[in-house]
């Protein structure tokens, strides 16, 4: 039985084209239209708010394209990054929100409300940062990749390797999950940080600073697509996937498998941190149960749907599943589960290249049947890899 | 029997189609003059609520699935039944009072997008919801910013108070310190033992009940303990309550670990009828998980108990095992959130008016006559006065309820001296 | 913090205090077995691992139920019954489950881990849409309740014992089972070196199916003791899942000697902090140091040396 992913990505490997090719250009064009353009227009206020949270999930599943389609690292703890990126949004606005003025019924003024109820007077070392924007800025990236630098950097130095990986970023999960919760004076516990009001002096809070707020996001979200791509075309993304099919081959060949597995997942961390501070300034909170286990697994589902190898995929894969959470849950709360359960097992098993598959496979084959049939064909071109 | 509404056959009749046959019995029940009593709509609604000639929307958010689907049943099976009871009655101002209920799915940032959506999209009068402080603290800003009401039945930690939000559960205080001082001079409790879920309300609450106990008590708190959420070993903390053998045990776990904590202290050989424990987490509800046998002789400091001997109560608990089977059962919760519709229709009637700042303005010294748990009276600041009763646990799962407070007990949301 | 206590307290509540952290050790290899097997051996990730646990428990208390209504004088020694009827109802689901999902997936490990998540959520709903969103309460029988007097102060609770006894039973059958039977030397076969075992004439589908299946149904067991010191609702399970993994990798995945020695450390280690810390904080740094050990020796305590 062959693995359905590694033959199609083998197909992948070998390309000598250019940055992006006509058709993922056409992909780009088309998911930005969507995004900037078809859901503002027809969409609520409300709505759009909605899906710009969807959006920020949309980074996540970005980052495990990267680094579990094309590394082969998965990762079950990618809440930890969403959640760390968005908990430092998160803190740099709550100190913002706990002005001395607005907080002058507590004991001590000027500090978050829960510190304030957890008898701490002064304000721990570890928020001092968060009270400048362009170091929050920083930090929102940087602590989450630092993070995701050391975890990765012990344990790819000592091969381990994908189930165990897998399992003990679960457990990484678990732990931060418990801590968080548990330090409730300095993290705000298992409410979170709550009640944010302004970034810099700009009511986040508005159905203006909201609609704003959708077009950064989705405009950050395209700069990343963007970025994963140059990764993927480069030669970089090509070791990438060499080494997930043959990582000992790779490291014969002179290559230092650990650094570029590190790479991927910082990369994938990053673009979760990012998403999780646009997270917290759609949402307004930041809360630990997007920290643990089942928000993170949740995520790679998102992926695996959109398609493990597809940058694309992985956005319309985000959409499509939180869409069908959304308006399922309305209707039919109990068969949710249900159907979020069969989709993991038939991603699994029907298709396991996901959305993208599909229209690799099926449509886009199709497609270009008919447009080929309008009109004569040019002998000249080679049709080389039609799985693309 | 519909003609006998003096509306003008014309509506009448017209709402008779509209409302299709199985409206009628419901409509006679109505008394007479119901609709012509019914003030304008624009003079009763001038925000633009879902509010109609015959119709006023209110939203209920509960997580029907998740992990906290197994405490929010009871909550909103009453909140449905209060509802049904008022439509019955005639509704509110003259309008029947119709749901919206959405899914908070124990997950906050849902309960924050479904509270926006009831009160931008449906115009919800007011919501009936929430379960969890977590929940209650994602969905407040979305609630103040929209200017909603919300209607909150958790027994909760305190700390806080909005315009926004009736609090119908008890604040810390209101659970903790008659019960405190209960067990005090009855059970000679000076020396305590905390074992809690790990997470604000045990915390909050037990810092509450320390500050109590050194202070005003004297007493002693030997051992602090918090367990995460969901963890289910407590020998080792057992072994350490043989150690320092404390007068009182007081507890705050919460969810499955109750199950876990209760069976394993039984297993441990504490006996309940010997060793006093009191505990604020332990409803009815829970009760059934835990298994009677495995609990009783436990205190639980409550302010209601489905055994409350009054007329109100023997009515609300045949009304609810009439609507939602015999076998189910009541606790503390469940009976706030049937307090919350009765509350709002009250304040409705006293403002004339569904404008949420009318509402909130008006809440302030409302007063229920028919609550099962007895009179209660809303506060300035939003809370309800209330009295506190201990109970005991027996193994049919019931409480025989063993002191409840003389006075109602004044809500106070930042207890001074207690933070 | 021990000053005030006399040396005879002290030396009872060390005593307990090594009992506890026995019982946890006990409910540790009952949770990591099946997975030892499952993971060990197959190299599957069984996510759903917790859910065929509360099977067990279900089961556990359909019989409770049964026996009180229908066969009261039978009821003290429900719970025999009740395990066997437990691991044969979780064992036929993960039968059935390999049969359906798992054979498919063995050359993608971590597609594995997707789907019995998915599973998991699946059963989860399952168990929520007939047995009701809350717990259930199982009634004991009163012979498993209460606690055996050593001396004045030295009690052990029953049920600890008896899970103790269930562990080292099930832990010696399958010891046996493995490393003693035909069965079990077919399993290994498959487990080393699947081609080979084929072209000897073993069924390896056959072998693969009966792997997973006592797998699940060990669990279905573990599930079924549970009932006595913790809860069940269709949530339960997910409690155990990081617990478990934790255990089967840092035992060194495919040695069961490895597992049990895991859950001797893990189950010592928080007992013992939990004794003298808060529980929270035992429970974090527990995990930490599992998680650091594993990253500073990834192959875990034991090892089994196979070339591949």
């Amino acid at each position: 039985m062959t693995n359905p992913v590694q033959a199609l990505s083998k197909s992948v490997t070998v390309n000598d084209s250019p940055f992006m090719k006509p058709m993922e250009w056409l992909s780009l064009l088309v998911l930005a239209g969507f995004v900037l353009v078809v859901l503002p227009v027809f969409l609520d206020g409300f709505r759009l708010n909605l899906v710009g949270k969807y959006l920020t999930y949309a980074f996540v599943a970005l980052g495990l394209v990267i680094c579990w389609g094309y590394a082969g690292i998965l990762s079950l703890g990618q809440g930890v990054f969403f959640g760390l990126g968005g908990y430092c949004m998160a803190m740099y606005l709550k100190l913002e929100a706990s002005s001395v003025e607005n907080t002058k019924i507590q004991s001590t003024p000027g500090i978050p409300d829960f510190m304030d109820w957890n008898q701490i007077t002064a304000l721990p070392w570890f928020w001092q940062p968060f009270k400048s924007l362009p170091l929050t800025l920083i930090l929102v990236v940087a602590v989450p990749v630092l993070f995701a630098l050391v975890i990765s950097a012990a344990m790819f130095k000592r091969r381990v390797g994908g189930t165990y990986f897998a399992i003990i970023t679960q457990a990484i999960a678990a732990i931060l999950t418990i801590l968080i919760v548990g330090q409730q004076g300095y993290t705000g516990g298992i409410n979170g940080i709550t009640d944010l009001r302004t970034l810099n002096g700009w009511d986040i809070r508005t159905d203006s600073a909201k609609f704003a707020l959708y077009f950064v996001n989705a405009g950050l979200l395209i700069a990343c697509i963007l970025a994963a791509q140059y990764v993927k075309r480069s030669k970089l993304g090509r070791i990438l996937v060499a080494m997930r099919d043959k990582e000992d081959r790779v490291r014969f060949s002179g290559y230092s498998v650990a650094g570029f597995k590190i790479f991927a997942f910082c990369l994938a961390a990053a673009f979760a941190a990012i998403g999780g501070a646009m997270f917290t300034l759609q949402v307004g909170f930041m809360s630990p149960s997007f920290v643990g286990i089942v928000p993170s697994i949740e995520m790679v589902i998102y992926a695996a749907v959109g398609g493990r190898l597809s940058l694309f995929g992985a956005v319309w894969g985000t959409l499509l599943v939180n869409f069908a959470k959304t308006s399922f849950s309305e209707s039919f709360p109990d068969l949710w589960l249900f159907g979020l359960g069969a989709l993991f097992i038939a991603v699994v098993l029907a298709f396991p290249n996901g959305l993208a598959g599909i229209w690799r496979e099926q449509i886009e084959p199709r497609l270009t049947r008919r447009v080929k049939a309008l009109r004569p064909a040019p002998v000249a071109i080679p049709h080389g890899t039609p799985a693309e | 029997m519909a003609e006998d509404n003096d509306s003008g056959p014309r509506s009448a009749l017209r709402r008779k189609l509209l409302m299709g046959l199985a409206g009628l019995p419901a409509l006679a029940m109505l008394p007479r003059g119901a609709f012509a009593a019914a003030p304008a709509t624009a003079a009763i609604n001038t925000t633009k609520l879902a509010v109609t000639d015959s119709e006023v929307t209110v939203g209920i958010l509960h997580s029907v699935s998740g992990t906290m689907a197994i405490s929010e049943t009871g909550a909103q099976q009453a909140e449905k039944l209060a509802i049904e009871q008022i439509n019955a009655a005639g509704g509110v101002l003259g309008r029947k009072i119709k749901i919206n209920q959405e899914d908070g799915a124990s997950d906050w940032p849902t309960f924050a997008e479904k509270a926006k959506k009831l009160l931008v999209n449906d115009k919800c009068a007011a919501v009936f919801g929430c379960w969890t402080s977590a929940s209650r603290k994602a969905v407040l800003p979305v609630f103040e910013q929209y200017n909603g009401m919300l209607y909150y039945p958790t027994f909760y930690e305190g700390l806080e108070q909005s315009k926004n939000v009736i609090y119908t559960g008890q604040e810390a205080t209101q659970q903790i310190l008659a019960g405190l001082d209960w067990v005090h001079k009855e059970k000679g409790g000076d020396t305590f033992y905390f074992i809690g879920s790990d997470y604000i309300w045990p915390r909050t609450s037990n810092k509450i009940a320390r500050k109590h106990i050194e202070n005003v008590l004297k007493g002693k708190v030997v051992g602090e303990e918090y367990y995460p959420l969901g963890h289910t070993q407590f020998n080792s903390v057992i072994n350490k309550i043989k150690l320092t053998k404390p007068k009182v045990i007081f507890t705050d776990v919460v969810g499955g670990s109750n199950v876990a904590f209760y069976k394993q202290l039984k297993a441990a050989g504490i006996d309940l009828s010997k060793q006093t424990l009191m505990t604020i987490s332990v409803t009815e509800d829970e009760i059934d998980g835990i298994g009677g046998e495995n609990i009783a002789g436990a205190y639980a400091c409550m302010k209601y108990f489905q055994s409350i001997e009054n007329e109100n109560n023997k009515a609300f608990v045949a009304a609810f095992k009439k609507m939602w089977g015999e076998k189910t059962v009541i606790g503390d919760v469940t009976q706030a959130a049937y307090l919350g519709p009765f509350l709002w229709k009250l304040t409705a009637e006293k403002a004339g008016s569904f404008d949420v700042d009318k509402i909130a303005a008006a809440s302030a010294d409302i007063e229920f006559k028919g609550a099962p748990e007895g009179y209660v009276k809303v506060d300035p600041n939003h809370h309800l006065w209330s009295k506190t009763r201990v109970g005991r646990a027996k193994t049919d799962g019931q409480f025989e309820i063993v002191y409840t407070s003389p006075e109602l007990i004044r809500p106070d949301p930042f207890p001074k001296g207690y933070q | 913090m021990f000053g005030e206590y006399s040396l005879g307290d002290l030396g009872a509540i060390f005593a307990m205090q090594g009992f506890a952290g026995l019982i946890l050790f006990s409910v540790y290899v009952l949770m990591a077995l099946g997975l030892a097997i499952i993971f060990g051996q197959m190299g599957v990730i069984n996510m759903a691992h917790g859910e065929f646990m509360i099977l067990g428990a279900y089961v556990t208390y359909l019989c409770s139920t049964f026996f009180q209504a229908n066969l009261p004088a039978l009821f003290p020694l429900y719970f025999f019954i009740a395990m066997a009827l437990a691991f044969l109802a979780s064992g036929a689901l993960g039968m059935l489950v390999e049969w359906g999902l798992i054979r498919f997936l063995y050359k993608r490990p971590l597609d594995t881990l997707l789907a019995t998540w998915g599973l998991s959520l699946i059963l989860q709903q399952a168990y929520r849409t007939v047995f009701g969103a809350r717990e259930v309460g199982v009634e004991l029988p009163s012979w498993l309740i209460g606690s055996v007097q050593v001396t004045d102060t030295i009690e052990v609770p029953i049920n600890g014992l008896f899970v103790m006894a269930v562990t080292i039973l099930i832990t010696v059958s399958v010891a046996l089972l493995i490393y003693r039977s035909r069965f079990g030397q077919q399993i290994r076969a498959v487990m080393q070196n699947r081609a080979m075992a084929g072209a000897v004439g073993i069924d390896t589908e056959r072998v693969d199916r009966y792997t997973f299946g006592l797998g699940c149904g060990i669990a279905g067991v573990a599930g079924s003791a549970f009932t006595m010191v913790g809860s069940t609702g269709p949530t339960s399970g997910q409690l155990y899942i990081v617990d478990t993994f934790l255990i089967v990798v840092f035992g060194g995945a495919a040695s069961l000697l490895g597992t049990i020695a895991s859950a001797f450390s893990i189950s010592q280690t928080q007992s013992t902090l939990e004794f003298f810390l808060s529980g929270s904080m035992a429970k974090v740094l527990t995990l930490l140091a599992v998680v650091g050990i594993l990253m500073l020796r990834p192959q875990g305590l034991f090892t089994l040396k196979v070339r591949r």
